[in-house]
């Protein structure tokens, strides 16, 4: 082609000179933007980079402490760390992690509750690249599928985990109690850099109260990771400091007899040991399966505790209030006695009822025709309303109380039992205060037969009963042998109880060995053959009504119309090692029902061949 | 030799044949842009070991990459400008009709189709790439022929030729590679005196042009790199991840670096990329402020060494194509260095001669070996 102009090749040069000019003008000041961009951030803000990097790469890990075991006072392991693997997910190397855990679950059986339970653990919060599982307690089997498909699914990885396990399962379930997974809740009351890296917090008994020690102290170290999450080494590390291990006065073989002396009744024993204060067994039956609710029951499972009229999960033995029946008499008695309202020799007419003068009232004893003459020794034995119908009249409620409190009613007096309710010991406030009334000296007349408004658990009437054995002296009831949690608030040891005349202890003792030991003892069937002698008193505490919540049913209604038996008592009367107390629900009266269950728990503690027996049938993994 | 004749009988017009260079020239390579181009290919060998996360293999692969790109480097230095010129209108035709290729039968790869099958010869070719050379080439041989400045009929026809490939290559999708075919052309019609009233006009227009691209043009993807340059927090893990990651590599290096082989942030893969695009961010994480200022001299000096190169060249299409491909290779370590550190958006710009990959070396090389065919093949007096 031609151009109709000239090319003016001169023009041409000089325009190019002074493009290429400008190009290089150009060129040197886009480097220098290019240089000050990396200037900036290479030189002053340079600091923030460093933390930014060091925080990529390094990060802090908690080592979580191994937690404490629970003995029984035979060194028999209680409460254990099973190692279990755990199916894990860390969320951030997932890339579709609904499509993922679809897939996995043609690898593993997976429910709905633990995908529920999954994806609400996922929105708590957490650190990153932390893990979360997804299924714990895998199978061999479902451990060997994972591996072959692992390359399959980044993020997932198999975790070695321990788990607390109790190997005597229901038997000791109110008494040891159980660790589950810790809220949001729990950890809020916790050092939370403590708890880091916890995933189970104690939830009841021993193991909710000694949690602090038997935690233990996190330790942590600062890994090196790549940006998969991966630790590939350790740069610094603070090793954790195990749990305490706790050995409890528990005996597993006690605990087993009373369990399988309440047989098939809904109840509660306790047994403290005179010397020491120790629990030596603390029995409510119906009891549950505590390993369920380590890693979270299932809704099913616990439908069936929560629904079943036997109300398992409920602890009778600290939480149950019963009436105290007859079992309240010798404490009124030795009210009596120190208050001086009655003496040795003190009798009362028995026509099978008394009766105030201002109130046209009958109150009835249990014997219909009545006993006649009695004396103290003899209205213990034969548990004889009358005498102490006169004793608490006369007496006054302000008496009545002053003394039952000073053997524990009405409080929570333990070193490490919390959850323990307190009972009802009632007074004139009490009764203003919660009816709106006046005392009545009928109350007062219900109150000295242990009926009416007072209400005591087997943890209170064990404990007074052991404070009646040692003669006032008060010793601090305790699940833990040695000293408890130094951290925890010590609730104050209660005066010795003082009386005017120490032979009013032998005084009642002699009526309780005779409710055992004489003719007309109402427990005398319970002690034929004891090759030790028992002092003791069987109560009995009527059922009113219907318990709220129950369905009405005709076949159950009169089963658990039944009375209440209760006994309570110490062994051997003349020096006592073990107090107890025994509630058996609708079993009938306390001579009848609970009685011979007390036997049975003396006979397994102070006859050394059924203790012998007794032992071998233990599990054999007792631990030095 | 005949050369050094030619000089003693002309003395005073031409003193840069020294003896230093002279036998270089002779096999017709520029001694100084050879050195400076080894010096950076070893610096990139050295950098991509650690980039790679030591991988031997990949350096080995890559060193191949540069002897076979060297030798067609040299290849092309020897032909004459003029049988380039002769040649350029078919090797142009040959890209538009690989571009239409690519369209019809080409092969994907991740998600755009960029590659074309030669049937029997077992090879692909990323007929692109090619057109990275052939628009300048085209543009430069357009123009040679013109009055300059070019008038409005020539621009409009050299608009034209830069547009219709950047149209294909769009479609593929690559906007990336399209834009930078296209500031190539740019280029070469800047240098031919393109005049302020149309380079005015022709930013105005860009402007006017970006909210149509934005919505008519740009695929999501491309939108979210844009939103990512000004906000990368607002998806730390997702889009946000890569600058984030690579601004945290330059920064902790500081001023002296991590050392080579120690830079966290890329042996401990937090840098994703880091032997392809990312790679200035080991370099800057490793060898520090003080190893940027290094290799932006480095490619500085080639740059002014190839505008050097271009002012020598002796008639306008010679002038004007060396000149456009040396401020395109200028555009790539600007876009690469600026996207990587934050102040332009993620596009696949590899850094020249550092980032690992084949085809970018062999374009780049055969780039450089028009410019010193250009400056080798001199006469002695202008036309």
């Amino acid at each position: 082609m031609v151009s109709k102009e000239l090319k003016d090749h001169r023009r041409e040069k000089r325009i190019f000179v002074a493009r290429s000019i400008l190009a290089a003008v150009i060129v040197g000041l886009l480097a220098a933007v290019l240089l000050a961009r990396y200037h900036y951030l290479q030189i002053q803000q340079y600091d923030v980079f460093q933390t930014l990097s060091d925080k990529n790469r390094m990060q802090l890990q908690s080592v979580v402490p191994t937690r404490g075991l629970i003995f029984d006072r035979h060194g028999r392991l209680l409460a254990e760390n099973q190692p279990t693997f755990a199916l894990t997910i860390v969320k951030e190397r997932v890339s579709d992690l609904p499509g993922m855990i679809e897939e996995l679950k043609h690898v593993v059986t997976l429910d709905d509750e633990a995908l529920a339970s999954f994806y609400k653990r996922l929105k708590q919060r957490r650190r990153p690249y932390e893990s979360v599982p997804l299924k714990v307690k895998l199978t061999e089997d479902e451990i060997a599928r994972i591996s072959v498909d692992r390359h399959r699914f980044p993020g997932v990885e198999v975790e070695a985990d321990l788990i607390r396990h109790y190997p005597y399962s229901d038997l000791l379930a109110h008494l040891v109690g159980y660790v589950g997974r810790i809220s949001e809740k729990e950890l809020q009351k916790v050092d939370e850099a403590n708890y880091s890296g916890t995933q189970y917090y104690g939830k009841l008994g021993v193991e909710r109260h000694y949690e602090n020690l038997l935690h233990g102290t996190t330790g942590f170290q600062t890994v090196e990771v790549d940006a998969r999450g991966r630790a590939l080494r350790v740069l610094d590390r603070r090793a954790p400091i195990p749990g305490k291990n706790l050995t409890l006065s528990l005996d597993v073989d006690l605990q087993a007899v009373a369990t399988a002396a309440l047989g098939q009744f809904r109840g509660a024993v306790v047994v403290i040991e005179v010397e020491t204060g120790g629990v030596l067994a603390l029995v409510s039956t119906p009891s549950f399966n505590p390993n369920l609710f380590v890693t979270g029951i299932d809704s099913a499972s616990y439908a069936a505790y929560r629904n079943s009229l036997d109300i398992p999960l409920f602890n009778r033995a600290l939480r149950g209030q019963y009436p105290p029946g007859s079992t309240i008499k010798p404490f009124v008695a030795l009210a009596g006695l120190n208050s001086g309202t009655i003496s040795a020799s003190t009798r009362v007419w028995d026509p099978g009822f008394y009766q105030l003068k201002t109130d046209s009232r009958k109150y009835r004893d249990w014997k219909r025709i009545g006993h006649g003459w009695m004396n103290l020794h003899d209205s213990l034995m034969e548990s004889c309303d009358i005498f102490f119908y006169d004793l608490a009249f006369k007496a006054g409620v302000d008496t009545l109380e002053d003394y039952l409190a000073r053997f524990g009613y009405g409080q929570l007096i333990a070193l490490d039992i919390d959850d323990a309710k307190t009972g009802v010991l009632p007074s004139r406030e009490w009764k203003k205060k919660n009816r709106k009334q006046p005392w009545f000296p009928g109350d007062s007349l219900n109150m000295g037969i242990g009926q009416g408004f007072m209400l005591t658990t087997p943890l209170q009437l064990a404990v007074g009963t052991m404070v009646l054995a040692r003669k006032g002296d008060w010793i601090m009831p305790r699940l833990v042998q040695g000293e408890g949690d130094p951290e925890l608030p010590v609730t104050p040891t209660p005066p010795r109880v003082e009386l005017e005349n120490e032979d009013y202890w032998d005084l009642v003792f002699s009526g309780m060995e005779a409710v055992m030991h004489a003719r007309k003892g109402t427990a005398r069937t319970s002690a034929i053959g004891a090759p030790y002698r028992i002092a003791g008193k069987t109560g009995t505490a009527q059922v009113v009504g219907i318990a709220q919540g129950e369905l009405y049913d005709e076949s159950k209604l009169a089963e658990r119309h039944r009375d209440h038996g209760l006994f309570v008592g110490f062994a051997p009367a003349d020096k006592p090692q073990i107090a107890l107390a025994v509630v058996v629900e609708n079993g009938g009266g306390g001579s009848k029902a609970a009685a011979p269950v007390a036997r049975k728990i003396f006979d397994a503690w102070l006859v050394p061949e059924s203790r012998i027996q007794t032992v071998s049938e233990g599990k054999p993994n007792a631990i030095p | 030799m005949p050369s050094h004749d030619f000089i003693r009988q002309l003395p005073g017009a031409e003193t840069h044949f020294s003896r230093r260079t002279g036998f270089f020239h002779l096999i017709h390579l520029d001694f100084w842009l050879s050195m400076l181009l080894v010096l950076l290919m070893g610096f990139g060998l050295f950098t991509l070991y650690s980039g790679s996360g030591q991988n031997m293999g990949l350096v080995e692969r890559q060193a191949l990459h540069f002897m076979v790109a060297s030798v067609l480097m040299a290849l092309v230095a020897q032909v004459e400008p003029t049988q380039i010129k002769r040649w350029t209108p078919w090797i142009y035709g040959l890209g538009l009709v690989g571009l239409l290729a690519v369209l019809l039968i080409g092969s994907d790869a991740k998600g755009a189709q960029r590659w074309v099958q030669i049937p029997g010869a077992g090879i692909r070719v990323q007929p692109s790439e090619f057109m990275k050379l052939a628009v300048p080439m085209m543009v430069a041989h357009y123009l040679s022929d013109r009055v300059l400045p070019p008038r409005l009929a020539d621009i409009l026809v050299v608009l034209g030729i830069i547009l219709l490939p950047a149209a294909l290559i769009i479609k593929q999708p690559d906007l990336g590679t399209a834009l930078l075919v296209s500031a190539a052309g740019i280029f070469v019609l800047f240098f031919s005196g393109l005049s302020w009233r149309w380079i005015g006009s022709f930013i105005g227009g860009v402007a006017m042009f970006t909210p149509v691209m934005w919505y008519f043009v740009m695929h999501d993807y491309q939108k979210q790199r844009v939103l990512t340059l000004l906000d990368p927090e607002q998806d730390p893990l997702g889009t946000g991840w890569n600058i984030i990651q690579s601004k945290t590599a330059i920064g902790s290096g500081g001023f002296y670096g991590k050392g080579w082989l120690e830079g966290t942030q890329s042996q401990l893969d937090f840098l994703p990329e880091s032997h392809t695009d990312f790679i200035i961010a080991v370099l800057s994480e490793e060898l520090g402020y003080l190893g940027v200022m290094a290799v932006l001299a480095l490619y500085l000096a080639i740059i002014y060494r190839g505008l050097y190169m271009s002012g020598q060249a002796q008639d306008t299409f010679s002038r004007i194509l060396s000149a456009g491909l040396i401020m395109t290779f200028f555009i790539y370590v600007f876009v690469n260095m600026g996207m990587v550190s934050g102040i332009l958006p993620i596009v696949g710009v590899p850094l020249p001669l550092i980032s690992y990959g084949g085809t970018s070396v062999l374009t780049l090389l055969t780039a450089f070996g028009l410019m010193m065919s250009i400056h080798t093949h001199r006469k002695m007096l202008s036309r």
